[in-house]
């Protein structure tokens, strides 16, 4: 049982608002915050998946987005030829984005510091290319899916409650799983190599193989992120691994708080809540986003969890007896 | 034959092209260990100020000048706003910091300019194609090489052979003894920020009446930058020389000759598929050979 | 007597030009502490990278419990035996005291690609990291972040890791470096109850420290073992005294 902070009681408070949400919208009869926070629930997962390996890892990869269109392009692939089973789809997913990351993986962990930056960049815009180059799913245009990844019923993904929930529960799952790796043996392996990848090596850790694997992790969540999208928005094009949506990812991993669990959902409702709320103030709402970016780095480095952190040393933890 | 000298002299001109990008982000990664992404908006400021100033006074030499200008202005209140809050921080901060910057560039200029591009219109005398070695070839791309060829002098004259050039290479090696020589980094800093920035402005305006100036010019271009800079290894002037050239070569006669060799071995249609998708992949493949071969660069500077 | 634990015949390294190891023979028998001096400069640094693996020699042999190590890359020794600490303090800063002992232990503790269970409450994790901070005096920062230690303690949870492997030889790159004469003292302290259990190699600056523990010394100049010896006769040795001609220290020691 977790200590009884504010930080924990707000996430808390999170957690379960977002079990709640669709019950809002009903009620509320506020169809769109249900679209929003679907959204913002697929890219939470993500967001969450480059956490693992940005924020306890420290590999600061800048192509992770490449796997939001894997992941993507499976799908809408798939549903091109007439594979609409979500069975036969989502394992394609899980397989195609980890072979790409394995292969991605396997060669920009070779380099460090800036030259891992550019060259996860790198792939992500080749991968780019490929797909805006393939005329038959679309080009550049990208490319509609006509329906839905199938499931056996009562499972319907194209009822948007229903949808919601799974990504939900998907989100969910990935939380759980990123918790039970970074306490596990692999994940204090991760958290070694982020703070000091010499020493570890020295100590007599292959980091290599450690990093790759967790590297691969990540991949395939945010490739099933990428399936999750282009059912959400029946469509799938090569913008979604454009670099700037690598960069939306990293801004919601350090707006969230790097490193710590649920950060990443933070950090990704903040962001998207955000473009929402200003984009209704001013049509140039970049403007603003923009250099509160650069204010958050200045000087909220801890991000919002780290804030919250600071605010339960105000108010201290009363520990649950 | 003439098609194939044509192509390569557009190779020389895009890779002098990216040179100037690549030069200003080189030195200030080499300088300040300064990953900066919003390197690509003063690209893009250039333009917008070129094809304004040039409106403006009717000239179009005038205009460049006063646009040069400007970006200097630009990037050195930027370096002094923004940028200088930023050294020391580690790398993710730097990438964070500066897309922030982007946001804010791209919205500006939307402001200000509107959403639609403009148009920089040529001179006459420099629409004319000039005749070199008895075939016709555009007087502007052959101006933009011959300025580029002067500025590329220019600099490694300013980085191998004067008091400021020596701080520079001392700076890239060894940022404390710098200090220790009683130079005042601050303004350096601020130097280097606005010579990287003019160089990215100079790329810009030269680029402008080639394509249009557009919201978002400076982010493609950007990458290719940085896939130059990584190629030739960070904080090397001279890799950065050699990686641009090598870049513009290859993707001007990737684009212009893939096609047909793809067509001797393929199916047309195949071949008409892969060709792009092909074409634009290649300098990124390139930069994955290298880097697999070796992970600092063509030019490695040594420490990072 | 049984063969040496550690065994270096003819070793040497040049760069460029510099010779920086110069046919270095020494061998250490099971249970000894063995201290290396040497004037800075002496190749005590790039002798030590030798016999951890992290640089390999351009001639020369290195035996370790009988086998031939000379070519055996740094982690495949840690996992034989081979501990070392380094001069530098190079910690997990952002993890706790107790975390970087742990991860001393896991990577002798076979591989790691475990991705469910709770690693901190691993009791064959986390018992044999107490066992070793308690050894060094540490027990009670075990939940202390490690950027928050002295710099003392962080000598001595250098220390701690390298004990966690449970190691049959210590490599010490100047364990005292850095500390004031409190912490100096302790550390001896703390090695004089190492020396029962372990077979030690100390490089050392602290003469005082080297002459109150050592059981034989060997002096390095200029990349060549110069004399090898007990305490005594390192003290009486001509050329010793010659080489630190103007250093106090041996004289007074």
């Amino acid at each position: 049982m977790p200590p009884l902070t504010f930080r924990n009681v707000l996430v808390a408070v999170l957690l379960i608002a977002l079990v709640l949400l669709p019950v809002y919208s009903h009620l509320a009869g506020d169809r769109f915050a249900l679209t929003l926070f679907t959204r913002i629930v697929i890219m939470a997962l993500a967001a969450v998946s480059l956490n693992l390996i940005l924020g306890f890892g420290g590999m600061m990869s800048f192509g992770h987005a490449v796997y939001l269109g894997i992941g993507g392009y499976a799908v809408g692939a798939l549903a091109n030829e007439g594979v609409y089973s979500g069975f036969v789809q989502w394992p394609v997913v899980i397989l195609a984005s980890a072979l790409f990351a394995l292969v991605i993986g396997a060669l920009s962990l070779r380099t460090r510091g800036v030259y891992f930056i550019m060259i996860t960049l790198a792939f992500a815009q080749m991968a780019y290319y490929i797909f805006a180059g393939i005329a038959r799913y679309g080009g550049d245009d990208g490319l509609t899916i006509y329906k839905r990844s199938q499931f056996v019923d009562p499972l319907n993904l194209s009822n948007k409650t229903q949808f919601y929930y799974v990504c939900l529960t998907i989100l969910f799952a990935a939380i759980y799983l990123v918790y039970r790796l970074i306490n596990s043996r692999f994940g204090m392996v991760l958290q070694g190599v982020r703070s000091n990848e010499v020493r570890m090596r020295a100590v007599g850790f292959p980091t290599y193989r450690y990093k790759l694997t967790a590297f691969v992790i990540a991949g395939v969540l945010c490739g099933l992120s990428g399936a999750l999208l282009a059912n959400q928005a029946d469509f799938v094009s090569p913008s979604v691994m454009y670099w700037t949506r690598s960069g939306d990812l990293i801004i919601m991993v350090v707006l969230g708080g790097m490193g710590t669990v649920v950060g990443p959902v933070m950090g990704a409702i903040a962001l998207l809540v955000l473009e929402e709320v200003l984009s209704g103030f001013t049509e140039y709402w970049q403007i603003i986003l923009g250099p509160l970016l650069l204010l958050v780095v200045l000087f909220a480095r801890g991000g919002i969890d780290g804030l919250l952190g600071m605010l339960s040393e105000r108010f201290p933890a009363r520990r649950p007896s | 034959m003439t098609l194939f000298i044509e192509q390569c002299l557009n190779g020389l001109q895009f890779g002098l092209l990216l040179f100037m990008l690549a030069a200003g982000l080189t030195l200030v990664f080499g300088i300040m260990d300064l990953v900066n992404l919003a390197h690509g908006s003063l690209y893009m400021v250039g333009a917008y100020f070129a094809a304004t100033f040039t409106a403006f006074t009717g000239s179009f030499v005038l205009g460049a000048v006063l646009a040069l200008l400007a970006t200097l202005l630009v990037g050195m209140v930027v370096e002094v706003v923004a940028m200088r809050r930023l050294y020391g921080r580690d790398h993710l901060d730097h990438v964070l910091g500066t897309f922030g910057l982007i946001l804010f560039f791209n919205e500006s200029v939307r402001l200000i300019w509107g959403p639609a591009g403009l148009a920089l219109p040529l001179p006459a005398w420099l629409q004319q194609p000039i005749s070199i070695l008895g075939f016709q070839y555009s007087a502007y791309k052959f101006s933009i090489i011959v300025v580029s060829l002067i500025v590329a002098g220019g600099l490694y004259a300013l980085v191998m052979r004067t008091r400021i050039g020596m701080l520079i290479r001392a700076g890239a090696s060894n940022r404390e003894m710098v200090g220790a020589l009683g130079v005042n980094i601050k303004l350096l800093y601020t130097l280097v920020f606005g010579l990287g920035a003019a160089l990215a402005g100079l790329a810009g305006l030269m680029q402008a009446p080639i394509l249009t100036v557009q919201i978002g010019m400076g982010e493609n271009i950007l990458i290719l930058a940085f896939v130059i800079t990584v190629i030739g290894g960070i904080g090397s002037i001279r890799g950065a020389l050699v990686a641009a050239l090598l870049v513009g070569f290859i993707d001007t006669l990737g684009r212009s000759y893939l096609p047909d060799m793809l067509r001797e071995v393929l199916s047309p249609a195949a071949a008409s598929t892969l060709a792009p998708a092909l074409s634009s992949m290649l300098i990124y493949l390139l930069m994955a050979i290298v880097l697999i071969v070796k992970p600092e660069g063509l030019f490695s500077a040594g420490q990072r | 007597m049984s063969s040496p634990l550690l065994e270096v015949s003819h070793l040497a390294k040049r760069f460029g030009g510099i010779v920086a190891t110069d046919d270095v023979s020494f061998a250490i028998p099971q249970g000894e502490l063995h201290a290396l001096i040497g004037p800075n400069g002496a190749g005590k640094t790039t002798l030590i990278a030798q016999l951890s693996g992290s640089l390999f020699a351009d001639s020369g042999a290195i035996q370790f419990a009988g086998a031939d190590i000379t070519r055996l890359p740094m982690q495949k020794r840690s996992h034989i035996g081979l501990a070392r600490s380094f001069q530098i303090t190079s910690l997990f800063l952002d993890l706790s005291v107790l975390d970087n002992v742990a991860l001393a232990v896991q990577a002798h503790a076979g591989h790691s690609f475990s991705f469910w269970r709770p690693a901190r409450s691993d009791a064959a994790l986390r018992e044999p990291a107490l066992a070793a901070l308690a050894r060094v005096g540490l027990i009670d920062r075990a939940d202390r972040l490690t950027a928050a230690l002295s710099h003392g303690e962080h000598r001595l949870l250098e220390l701690a890791m390298a004990l966690a492997g449970k190691p049959r030889l210590l490599l010490l790159d100047e364990p005292m470096a850095g500390l004031g004469p409190e912490e100096s003292a302790r550390m001896v302290g703390m090695l004089r109850a190492l020396k029962r259990d372990f077979t030690i190699l100390l490089v050392e600056h602290d003469m005082e420290a080297v002459f109150a523990l050592a059981d034989r010394i060997s002096v390095l100049v200029y990349g060549r073992i110069i004399a090898s010896g007990s305490p005594d006769d390192i003290r009486a040795n001509g050329q010793v005294r010659e080489a630190y001609l103007g250093d106090a220290e041996v004289a007074h020691a």
